[in-house]
Parts: structure tokens; C-alpha cells; sequence
């Protein structure tokens, strides 16, 4: 199929204009919405089947000439890093667009929003040439500012502008450090691949700017750094972490699912996509601390602040802290192990996550509110809910048999070799997941069921379609892992064996 | 070691209780409602059963092979390939998880038939078995499981259906609390076991053989003797993290507290989940990985004394106790430690040994004790019961037999077991006197609690009050069925190990391909008697106290109680505060922790983004304040100005046509004369 | 005075601008004012044709003339039509009423 990739973008933004041009019937626009998302699907799944799992180089690669005059070009493809993440976002903006059905207020405004920022996504994680991941990277970001300041929960404009400006800083960072690395090489090139070819270039540069020539800064860790800090705004690492609680907790729950389901993906996805194999000798200079020492941190921070909240979905939006930690901590191991269960964790989390946020919409739209004091033996009065939400809990946790499990134990298991010491603190955030976690279920879910909830509806048939499919990819990749991982394995070696030579010990 | 043989029925004896939860869990509420709870049971117990007679099966193949040859594999996939890290998805039958699985399937099959009895009444039956079937396929994938992360698989699911069992009935806060205890407490465990298999998998990935299959492993484990870590040998550090994972889930000190919380739930999961199968998941794995724990004898020396005073320490609790099911509880405590000595002084055959006839006789004891429950309308206070042998014939009789197993009286099977164990303590190398000492004291303390709950329970007039009374029943068949065939093993289990002087032990020999040299001892067979008499002496001790006290009353507990000031009963009595002490550090130490945390995430963090935000907002004001009073000031000036000037210029404009002539004529005339008069 | 001379015409010019000068800066009523423009573009009419009878002989002086006279129409159009105007706002056509402009 030629040009796929530019379908599965572009297929979404045109179902933006033209949901515009529709009557201003809700149930039209639902629908239309939801056929929309379908061929982007359904292209998933045909990459997923035509995907070459042995090779590393870039697949289904598109190229065209944009801007001649600055060498930018019109370049998309995917590889093992990028496909994961393409197919969880066509999955989940198909399943958000379900979870969406609720929305009655501007209903055509929200979906031509929403799938303006599904092209976004889309587009962020097939783009091959910077400048145009900057495009797709500023363009998901509208839509998200106008989607939680509209449709938001009571404080919706100061988390929007509070994840906007965030996001803009970081946002303007990684522009200077695309700036800086488009005119250390000649010819200029926005193009990854040759980007990624210069390596050796970009490790030996200097920057030629007053002051940091004066210093002696190098220019890799300065460019690395500010990379990093456009990229760990979105992950979000600590301590720029703080936007995410706000915006979860304001947004509508679709959006949350696509905030934590995808969004988060792209800081640690950036990094894997641009430092790790442009500035490699950087990489490896800084992976401890910023990568490791923050990973780990990040898992033990996030977990202690999720066991504090009384607000549901501050827990949750909390915990995402905890598991993007181990993606960063698997990330600075360079094992293949730690590497690919990182990766395979940014999948997990994405499916596991997206459901922990379906379900706190499910409660949120009865009880209309979200407080976990407020609950209590839901078990009793919703049972299906209940197993479901057990399910998705249990594989946050990391129980044997679901996805978590996995990526969890192999992202701990390829530390271990290069830093025992995070390893065990990361360990350790297991202990207290599994506290904050039951603890949660305990209070929401048994005990004496709560009076004021007798009556309340069990989860409708839609709700169970959001939920079931994202069920059954935890459950399938708990017990076949080689799913994901087979797509993963040659790249993510490759991406490592960059950077490994570069290691010091 | 040679090639193992492939078949293909291992993998049924997981699959078919695993068939038999999803069916019921997520049909189960329907076929309840349409078929009846008969239906449930026979879902649920047939897997089981027919699981039983694989494992039989798989038994019988073992034997009809020479001793090296046993191991039957049963291989489905790959399940992780990534660089070094081969993981398959692999079930393994040898001599020790034959054993396992005779176990778990047997006595599991009989609680299972037991608990569609004593279950019978309650709403969530399918959700019950559900539970139940998933346990059962959890612990056999953890006994067949052929890598330490398939045999971790296993034993984190026990430990999750352990979760929703002692919270079964979670319409009461405090078994879903007893419930959340069991699952974090055997979480600080796994967090020891992750680690120690990372350490074995990246140590032997060192020396190039990375695994983390059983066979692998045993293998090259001599490679891996001389690398350190941390200063320690790495075997040392490995088994350690690994023992601190047995701590948690066989509930040795200082993991032990959720074991008795976690008699929340109902009987027949208190027996074969905290007493029979899950709870000895810590003690197969150190017999698993013996070959490491050989290598490290310092661990081999923490873990007999964790043993020794776990032995000690929840016999103390036990002495205090009212409650039937506690007793029992912290009496599996006492046992499991027992069972560590075992570990710990190089006998892990002795250790399995008594794991398996301790699963017989506590299972009956468990069984025993719910069905006593059962007929007291779920009163489960001792003080309440006696003289329940005459209605009760049956449980009485079993629960009997199973009392003088667990006391140590030959011929029963725990005196075997028990003195295998204290006979290593006493000869082996890692074993030394004052660990046979103090599990010595043990025994005898285990005899006289056991003896007190029998006193209690089936002698002596009933306490019960009227009502109950004339209501007390003995169970039906279903459930005393089960009670008969385990306390029929509870007598004769013991045959298969006898001790050397009375022929040598079948089990230990039975198990040598997988646990090579268990802990033989080489001292006299008058000595083995000697130790042989006073342990039974020590023991007739213990029941002798429990004589007169309970059942002739002629020394009056309170001679104890009030002993050294009542200092030694209260702390007992209390299980020496450990909860308490963990409730006020740990538990408070962590929320404090979180609250802290948050509170810092909350003011510091989010306080730092909200004041730059809040500093750019001030600066952006003083910057609007010049910009309004400086800069726009000067541009209004200047309009001011010009407006101030046309204002005066309008006079001119008045509209006055005459007065327009007038200027022009002037003006002309002046032209006129300028020109004329200058320019000329 | 002769009409052979240029001088009478001249002087003739002279008085009828002399009396249209007169009648614009005496005459308050706006139409009378117009009458009064009339007058003085008359004059200015009468020189043109008399200088160009006396002087070339081209008769471009003549063109001129009727030029004026085709203006002179059109500015009493519009004059009217400010007249007409002012007296709507003003119901008067006093011109020294709409001295509005100066406030």
C-alpha cells in the first residue's frame, strides 16, 4: 500500500474539516467520528501484518520534497520503535472516539478537535524529518489545549493553559536544539536518518555561542539537555511533572486516555527517536542521572504521591509518574532487556492506563464525582465493573499472567546488570503499587456497599466495548509478549548498539 | 545431565482447573442461576480431580524410569526472547514437583469436594470456586513451572487468588484489609525473589551460561562460586534475596504477621491455601535452588535460625490463643519453621517431607476446624465450645488423629517428619545443638497448644449456649469424607520416610536426582534412638500439662498467665507486637512518606511552576505599567498635542462663507501688494 | 465710450465684477451670494471674449467662455443643492447660520 502512513494521518484531519461541514446532529457527528477512526485501524492492522520484523531500517518510507530552499522534507516511515506506538494510537482514538459519545456540549466542535489531534499523534510518531515532527508535535498541542479548556472538569482553563505553556516551553527548547543540530552538519538537513549518520559530528561539535563557548560547554550535552527537557516535560519526568495531575484530572475522560495513552509516549519515544542515536556519546555521558537515577526516583515519587490522593483520578494520573518511571529506567540500562521491556512498558502502560481512566470515567458519570473516601463495596452493586476493574488494576500492579508483568520484570531484570542500586529502588515501587492499589480497591470497591449507591447502573455495553478490546491486548500480551516485542527486538538493538560502544566500564 | 523427555498431558494438569475458573468466573453467576451450585462443584472439582490422576500418571511414568532419566518436559512456546533472556513456556515433572503436584491436586481435590459443603450456603458460591480453581492452577504452575520467572509466575498468582479469598467476604472491612496485609507483605517477599533471580541470571549470564531454567541453572551454578558482589559471594547475596522472598510467603519471621490476619477467609481456603499449598511455596523453591543455597552456608545459617525462632515464637502466640482457626494458624507458622530448620541445616528432603505430611494433618486439622464451625453457627472462639465428640464422632476422631500427628507421636506421620528434621539439627554439618534445642522446646510447646485446643474443643462439658446447642450436627458426608482420607494419610504418610535405623527414607531417595546429598549424617543408631525417645518424652511433656490443666483442671492456667508479673502471657498474647510495631513503622512510615511526598509535590513542585508563573505575572504587570504610563504616554502626548493644535486651528473653520471672501480678498490684495511692491 | 474699444468692454467687466463682488460680500441670503458668483464669472466672461476679439484672433478666448458658462451651470447645480441642504438642517439660508464648523 502506498503512502499508508500519510493515510493514517491525513484520513483523521479530513474527517476534521468535513465533520465541520456536517449538520449540527450529535448522533451524526458521533458516528461519523467513529468511521473515521476506522480505516486508520483497520491500516494498523495491516502494518502490523506486513511489518518486517527483521530488519532495522525504516519501513512503508515515504518521501517528497516541502521546502526545497531549507532541505525540509515531507518524510514518513515506521520502524520498530515508532510501529508500536502507531498502533496503539489508532487504537485508542478509535476506542476514545466511544468514550467520547458522552459529550453533549459542542459535540461538533469536540470531535473535529479530537481528530485533529488523533492526526497529530499520527503524525509525530511517522515523521522521519524534525522539522515535520515539530509541525505534528505543535499541532496535537491546539486541539489538546481547546479539548480540556472546553470540555474540562471545573479548573479546565488553569490546567489548559497550565499543560499548554508547559508544553510550549519545552516545546521551544527542543526547537533551538533542531535549530542547532539542523546547522552544525553540512548540507543542513532536517532529514533523522542523515541526522542520526552525523553522529560523530554533533559529538565533536562546539557550541558557538557566547557564553557557552566561554565555558567550555560541549555542544552535545547542551543539545542533549535541551532535547531532554522538551521531551521529559512530556513523559513527564520529575520535576516537570506536575502539569500532568491537573490536566488528568480536568479533562474529559477520552482525553485522559489519549493525554496518558499517548501523549506521555512521545517524551520518552523523542528521546529513544532523537538522542539516543544522534547524540550517543551525550546519551551515554548523561543516561545515569537523568535517565536511571530519575527513572527510579520518578517510580518512588509517583507511587508515594498516588497513595496521598483522596481524588481517583489524580491516583491514577499519579501512578502514570510511577510506570513512565520504569520506562526511563529501563531506557538508561541499554540491555536489550531493559531496552525492549522499556518500550514494551510504553505499550503497556498506554492499554493499561487507558483502561484504569475508562473506568474512573465509568464511576465519575454515575456518582459524579471522584473522591475514593466517597465510595465503598461497589463491588457488591457493580460486579462486572468491579472484575474489569480488577483486571486492569492486578496488571497495573504487575501480576504474572498480564502485560505489566512483563514489561515490568524485564525492564528490573536488564538494570540489575548495569545499576543494582536503581534496581532495587525501582523494586521497591513495586511494593508500594501493589499498597496504593489494593488499598484503593479496598476502599472503592469492598467494604459494606455505600447507601447512596445502591441504585447504580452497571457498565452499559459501550463502556464494555472501550474496555474489553484493551482487556484482551493486556491479557494476549501477558501471556504471548513476543506480540510486541518480536516488532521491537531489531530496532531498539540497534539503537542500542549505537550507544553502547560510547559507555564508559 | 540428560536430555529430558517431551510429552504433552503436563500442561492439562494447568490448564483444566484454569479451564475450570474462567468457566466459572465468567459464566458462573448464570449456570448458578439456571443449573444450580451442583453444577458449580462439578466444574469446579472435575479439573481438579482429573488433574490428580495426570499427576498420578506423571508419578508413574517417573517411576517406571531410571532415577537419572526423571524429568518430563512439557514445552509450548518461547515466551521471552530478548538477547540473553530465554524464557519458555515450559512445565517440568521431577521427583519434587511430582511430589508438589500430588499434593496440591490430592489434598486440593479433597478440600475442593469439602468446600461444596461447607460452602454450600453462601451467595457467591461460583465466585468462590472460581477462585478456588484459579488458586489451583496459580500453585501447580508454580510446582511445575521449569524457570525461576515461570515458577515466580505461579507464585505471585497464588498469592493474588490468596487476595481475593481472605477477602472473600468483603462486605466486612476488615477481611479486605486481612486480604490487602497478605498481598503486600508477600510483596516486600517478592521483592527479594526478583531480585535474588536477577542476581543468578545476570551472574551466570557473566560466565556465559544465562538461564533461568531449573536444569540450566543447577548446572552451571559451580560457575558462578567465586564472583562476589557488594563484597559478599554472589551465591550468598543471591540466596538471601531469594530466602527474603520464601520469608514473605511461607510467612517466617519477619514476614510471618499476614499468615494468621489471613483466616478471614473461609475455612477450606484457610486450609489449602495457608496451610497445605501455598504458605510451602517459600521451602520447594529453597529445595528447587538447593544446589545454590548449598553454596552459601551463611545463608544456610540465617535461615535455620529465622527457622528456629519462627519454630519458637508463633508456638508462644499459639499457646495463648482462643480463637480455633488462630491457633491453628500460628501452629502453620510454627511448622513452616520447622520446615526452614529443615532448609537450614542441608536437609531439604526432611524439609518437603514434613511439608507434605504437615499438608495432610493440617489440612485435616483445618477441615476439622470448619467443620466444627460449621456446626456452631461460624462461632470460632474456643471458650464457647467443648464436649463436641459426642455430637461430632467424626471430626472428633479425625481431628484427634491429626492432633498426635502434629504433636510428634509415632507412628504418625509428623513424628517422622518432625524428627527427621530435629536429627539433622542435632548431626548434620550446618546443624548445631542449640538449634535442636530451642526447636526441641518447640515441639513440646506444639503438643501442649494442640492438646489445649482438643481439650477444649471435644471435651469437657459444652459452653456453647442453648440455642447452638441443640442445633450441633455432624457435618455431612460430603465434608467428613475428606476428613477420613486425610487422616488416614495423617497415620500412614509418615511410612515412606522412616528414619535411617528403621531402613532409610523412600522420600529422600525418591527425590536425590533433584536434592543430591540431603544432609546425611553419619552419627550412631543409639544416638538416633536416644533423640528419638526424648522427643517423645518432650512431647508426652506438652500433653501430660495440657492434661491438667484442661481436662482435669487441677493446675489452673491462670499459674501461667500470672508468671513473671503476667510479662511473658501479655506478650504472647499480643504475638509480641509485631503488629503493632509494623502497623506504627512501616505502615505509618509509608503514609507519612506519601503524605509528605505529595505535600512537597503539591507546595514545592507545582508551588515552583505556579510561582514562575506567578513571577512572569508580576513582571508582565510592571511591564504593562510602563508600557501604559511610559511609552503610551508618549505616544497620547504627542496625539495630545496635535489635538490641541487642531483644536485652536478649528477657530478659523467658522463656516462663515463673508468671512472666507473676505480672507481671500485680503489676502489677495496683500499678494497683490507684496508683489507689486518687493518682487518688481 | 465706443464700441470699438476695448476699454468700454473692459469696464463693463470691471463694474459687473465690482457689483457681484459687492452682492457676495453684502448678501446674507445664500442665494443671493450664488447670484452674486454668477455675476463675477460673468465679468470674467466678458474679458475673455473681448480680449479674444481685440487680440489673435484665435477664438480660444471664446471657448474659454462657454466653458465657463457650462461650469458656472453645474456650480449653480451644486450650490443649489448645498442651499438646499443647509435650509433642511437649518430651516434658514442665512449663510452666517452655519457657522457650526468653529465649535
Amino acid at each position: 500500500m502506498q503512502n499508508i502512513l500519510t493515510y493514517m494521518t491525513f484520513i483523521p484531519l479530513a474527517g476534521a474539516a468535513m465533520i465541520l461541514m456536517l449538520p449540527n446532529n450529535a448522533k451524526l457527528v458521533r458516528w461519523f467520528s467513529a468511521i473515521v477512526t476506522v480505516p486508520p485501524l483497520l491500516m494498523a492492522v495491516w502494518l502490523f501484518n506486513n511489518f518486517d520484523r527483521t530488519t532495522a531500517k525504516f519501513q512503508f518510507v515515504e518521501d517528497y520534497h516541502w521546502i526545497p530552499a531549507y532541505n525540509i522534507s515531507y518524510t514518513m516511515g515506521v520502524d520498530g520503535l515508532s510501529i508500536s506506538m502507531v498502533l496503539l494510537t489508532a487504537l485508542l482514538s478509535f476506542i476514545c472516539i466511544f468514550a467520547s459519545f458522552g459529550i453533549e456540549k459542542a459535540v461538533k466542535g469536540y470531535f473535529a478537535l479530537f481528530l485533529m489531534l488523533d492526526a497529530g499523534m499520527m503524525g509525530v510518531f511517522c515523521a522521519l524529518d524534525f522539522f515535520l515532527f515539530y509541525v505534528f508535535w505543535e499541532v496535537m498541542l491546539l486541539p489538546m489545549y481547546f479539548l480540556i479548556g472546553i470540555w474540562g472538569g471545573p479548573r479546565r482553563e488553569y490546567a489548559a493553559i497550565k499543560f499548554f505553556l508547559y508544553t510550549l516551553f519545552g516545546s521551544v527548547l527542543m526547537l533551538l536544539a533542531i535549530l542547532a543540530l539542523y546547522f552544525t552538519v553540512e548540507p543542513h538537513t532536517f532529514d533523522m536518518r542523515v541526522m542520526m549518520a552525523h553522529a560523530s559530528k554533533y559529538s565533536t561539535a562546539v557550541l558557538p555561542m557566547w557564553p557557552f563557548n566561554s565555558w567550555g560547554w560541549s555542544f552535545q550535552h547542551v543539545i542533549w539537555l535541551a532535547l531532554f527537557i522538551g521531551f521529559a516535560i512530556k513523559i513527564p519526568a520529575f520535576p516537570f511533572h506536575t502539569w500532568l495531575p491537573d490536566a488528568h484530572v480536568e479533562a474529559p475522560t477520552a482525553i485522559s486516555v489519549i493525554l496518558a495513552g499517548v501523549l506521555l509516549k512521545m517524551g520518552t519515544y523523542g528521546i529513544l527517536r532523537t538522542n539516543f542515536p544522534m547524540l550517543p556519546v551525550a546519551t551515554a555521558d548523561m543516561a545515569y542521572w537523568f535517565l536511571g537515577a530519575l527513572g527510579a526516583w520518578n517510580i518512588i515519587y509517583g507511587a508515594l504521591c498516588a497513595m496521598a490522593q483522596k481524588d481517583l483520578k489524580k491516583l491514577v494520573a499519579y501512578s502514570s509518574v510511577s510506570h513512565m518511571g520504569y520506562v526511563m529506567l529501563g531506557m538508561a540500562s541499554f540491555t536489550t532487556q531493559g531496552l525492549n521491556g522499556a518500550v514494551l512498558q510504553m505499550f503497556n502502560h498506554g492499554t493499561i492506563t487507558g483502561m484504569m481512566f475508562l473506568l474512573v470515567g465509568v464511576v465519575y458519570d454515575r456518582a459524579h464525582h471522584r473522591d475514593i473516601e466517597g465510595f465503598g463495596g461497589l463491588a457488591a452493586i457493580m460486579p462486572v465493573y468491579t472484575g474489569i476493574t480488577a483486571l486492569a488494576f492486578f496488571a497495573s500492579m504487575g501480576l504474572p499472567g498480564l502485560s505489566g508483568f512483563i514489561s515490568e520484570i524485564l525492564v528490573l531484570l536488564g538494570t540489575w546488570q548495569k545499576y543494582p542500586v536503581l534496581t532495587i529502588l525501582g523494586a521497591s515501587g513495586v511494593i508500594l503499587t501493589a499498597g496504593y492499589l489494593l488499598w484503593t480497591i479496598q476502599r472503592v470497591y469492598l467494604g459494606p456497599p455505600n447507601e447512596k449507591y445502591l441504585n447504580m447502573a452497571e457498565i452499559n455495553g459501550r463502556e464494555i466495548f472501550t474496555l474489553v478490546p484493551l482487556g484482551i491486548i493486556v491479557i494476549i500480551v501477558g501471556i504471548y509478549p513476543g506480540v510486541v516485542l518480536d516488532m521491537l527486538r531489531t530496532t531498539l538493538d540497534s539503537i542500542n548498539a549505537i550507544v553502547i560502544p560510547h559507555l564508559h566500564g | 545431565m540428560e536430555n529430558p523427555i517431551q510429552t504433552d498431558f503436563i500442561r492439562w494438569i494447568v490448564f483444566l482447573p484454569l479451564l475450570g475458573a474462567i468457566v466459572n468466573g465468567l459464566l458462573g453467576a448464570k449456570i448458578q442461576k439456571s443449573l444450580g451450585k451442583g453444577a458449580i462443584g462439578v466444574i469446579a472439582c472435575a479439573p481438579v480431580i482429573v488433574a490428580f490422576i495426570l499427576a498420578v500418571n506423571g508419578f508413574l511414568t517417573l517411576k517406571g524410569l531410571p532415577p537419572e532419566k526423571r524429568f518430563l518436559i512439557d514445552n509450548l512456546y518461547r515466551w521471552i526472547d530478548l538477547g540473553s533472556l530465554k524464557v519458555d513456556m515450559a512445565f517440568l515433572i521431577d521427583p519434587l514437583s511430582s511430589v508438589m503436584i500430588l499434593v496440591v491436586t490430592g489434598i486440593g481435590g479433597l478440600i475442593h469436594i469439602y468446600a461444596t459443603g461447607y460452602m454450600h450456603d453462601d451467595k457467591a458460591f461460583w465466585r468462590f470456586f472460581a477462585y478456588l480453581n484459579l488458586f489451583t492452577a496459580a500453585m501447580l504452575t508454580l510446582v511445575l513451572g521449569d524457570s525461576l520467572l515461570l515458577l515466580f509466575v505461579g507464585w505471585e498468582g497464588v498469592g493474588l487468588c490468596s487476595y481475593a479469598l481472605i477477602g472473600f467476604w468483603y462486605h466486612d472491612h476488615a477481611n479486605a484489609r486481612a486480604g490487602n496485609k497478605a498481598f503486600i507483605v508477600n510483596r516486600v517477599g517478592d521483592f527479594g525473589f526478583v531480585l535474588g533471580m536477577f542476581l543468578l541470571f545476570w551472574s551466570l549470564d557473566a560466565q556465559g551460561h544465562a538461564s533461568l531454567t531449573f536444569r540450566e541453572m543447577v548446572k552451571w551454578a559451580p560457575s558462578i562460586q567465586n564472583m562476589s558482589l557488594w563484597g559478599w559471594p554472589v551465591v550468598t547475596v543471591a540466596t538471601m534475596f531469594l530466602f527474603v522472598g520464601a520469608t514473605g510467603k511461607s510467612a517466617q519471621i519477619p514476614l510471618f504477621v499476614w499468615l494468621p490476619d489471613a483466616m478471614a477467609g473461609p475455612t477450606p481456603v484457610s486450609a489449602l491455601i495457608h496451610a497445605a499449598t501455598m504458605v510451602t511455596a517459600g521451602v520447594y523453591m529453597t529445595a528447587r535452588m538447593n544446589v545454590f543455597f548449598s553454596m552459601a552456608p551463611a545463608t544456610l545459617h540465617l535461615i535455620a535460625w529465622v527457622g528456629v525462632a519462627t519454630a519458637v515464637v508463633a508456638a508462644t502466640i499459639a499457646l495463648t490463643q482462643n480463637d480455633i482457626k488462630k491457633v491453628l494458624a500460628y501452629s502453620t507458622v510454627s511448622q513452616l519453621g520447622y520446615m526452614f530448620i529443615g532448609v537450614g541445616v542441608g536437609g531439604y528432603a526432611a524439609a518437603v517431607f514434613h511439608l507434605m505430611t504437615h499438608a495432610f494433618f493440617k489440612a485435616c486439622l483445618f477441615l476439622g476446624s470448619g467443620s466444627v464451625i460449621h456446626a456452631m453457627h461460624h462461632e470460632q472462639d474456643m471458650r464457647k465450645m467443648g464436649g463436641l465428640k459426642q455430637w461430632m464422632p467424626i471430626t472428633f476422631a479425625t481431628f484427634f488423629i491429626s492432633v498426635l500427628a502434629i504433636a510428634g507421636f509415632p507412628p504418625f506421620a509428623g513424628f517422622f517428619s518432625k524428627d527427621e528434621i530435629l536429627w539433622l539439627a542435632f548431626t548434620s554439618d550446618h546443624g548445631n545443638k542449640a538449634v535442636w534445642f530451642f526447636a526441641l522446646c518447640g515441639a513440646g510447646m506444639t503438643a501442649f497448644y494442640m492438646f489445649r485446643q482438643l481439650f477444649m474443643t471435644f471435651y469437657g462439658k459444652c459452653r456453647a449456649d442453648h440455642h447452638t446447642q441443640e442445633h450441633l450436627h455432624e457435618s455431612p458426608a460430603v465434608m467428613t469424607m475428606p476428613l477420613v482420607v486425610l487422616a488416614i494419610g495423617a497415620v500412614f504418610v509418615g511410612l515412606i520416610g522412616l528414619p535411617g535405623v528403621l531402613g532409610g527414607s523412600q522420600f529422600a531417595h525418591w527425590l536425590e536426582p533433584v536434592i543430591a546429598g540431603h544432609g546425611e549424617s553419619h552419627a550412631s543408631h543409639a544416638l538416633e534412638w536416644g533423640l528419638m525417645a526424648v522427643s517423645v518424652s518432650v512431647a508426652s511433656f506438652g500433653v501430660f500439662v495440657a492434661y491438667l490443666m484442661y481436662r482435669k483442671e487441677s493446675l489452673s492456667p491462670d499459674t501461667f498467665v500470672n508468671l513473671a508479673g503476667g510479662v511473658p502471657y501479655r506478650l504472647f498474647n499480643a504475638k509480641w507486637y509485631l503488629d503493632e510495631i509494623y502497623q506504627a513503622v512501616l505502615v505509618e512510615g509509608t503514609l507519612k512518606l506519601a503524605r509528605f511526598w505529595s505535600a512537597f509535590d503539591a507546595y514545592i513542585v507545582d508551588g515552583i511552576v505556579n510561582g514562575v508563573a506567578a513571577v512572569v505575572r508580576f513582571v508582565s504587570w510592571l511591564n504593562g505599567l510602563f508600557d501604559t504610563y511610559i511609552i503610551d504616554g508618549l505616544v497620547n502626548a504627542l496625539a495630545n498635542v496635535t489635538y490641541w493644535a487642531g483644536n485652536r486651528f478649528r477657530r478659523l473653520q467658522t463656516g462663515n462663507i463673508n468671512g472666507y471672501l473676505y480672507g481671500i480678498i485680503i489676502a489677495m490684495a496683500a499678494a497683490v501688494y507684496v508683489k507689486i511692491r518687493y518682487w518688481t | 465710450m465706443s464700441p470699438n474699444e476695448l476699454s468700454s468692454y473692459l469696464t463693463i467687466g470691471a463694474i459687473l465684477f465690482g457689483l457681484g463682488l459687492f452682492t457676495v460680500l453684502t448678501r446674507r441670503n445664500a442665494i443671493s451670494v450664488l447670484m452674486g458668483v454668477e455675476l463675477i464669472l460673468n465679468s470674467a466672461n466678458i474679458n475673455y471674449v473681448a480680449f479674444s476679439h481685440f487680440s489673435s484672433g484665435n477664438s480660444a478666448g471664446q471657448i474659454y467662455a462657454i466653458f465657463v458658462i457650462m461650469l458656472a451651470a453645474a456650480e449653480a447645480a451644486v450650490g443649489l443643492a448645498i442651499v438646499l441642504a443647509i435650509f433642511k438642517l437649518f430651516h434658514t439660508i442665512d449663510v452666517e447660520a452655519a457657522e457650526t464648523m468653529k465649535d
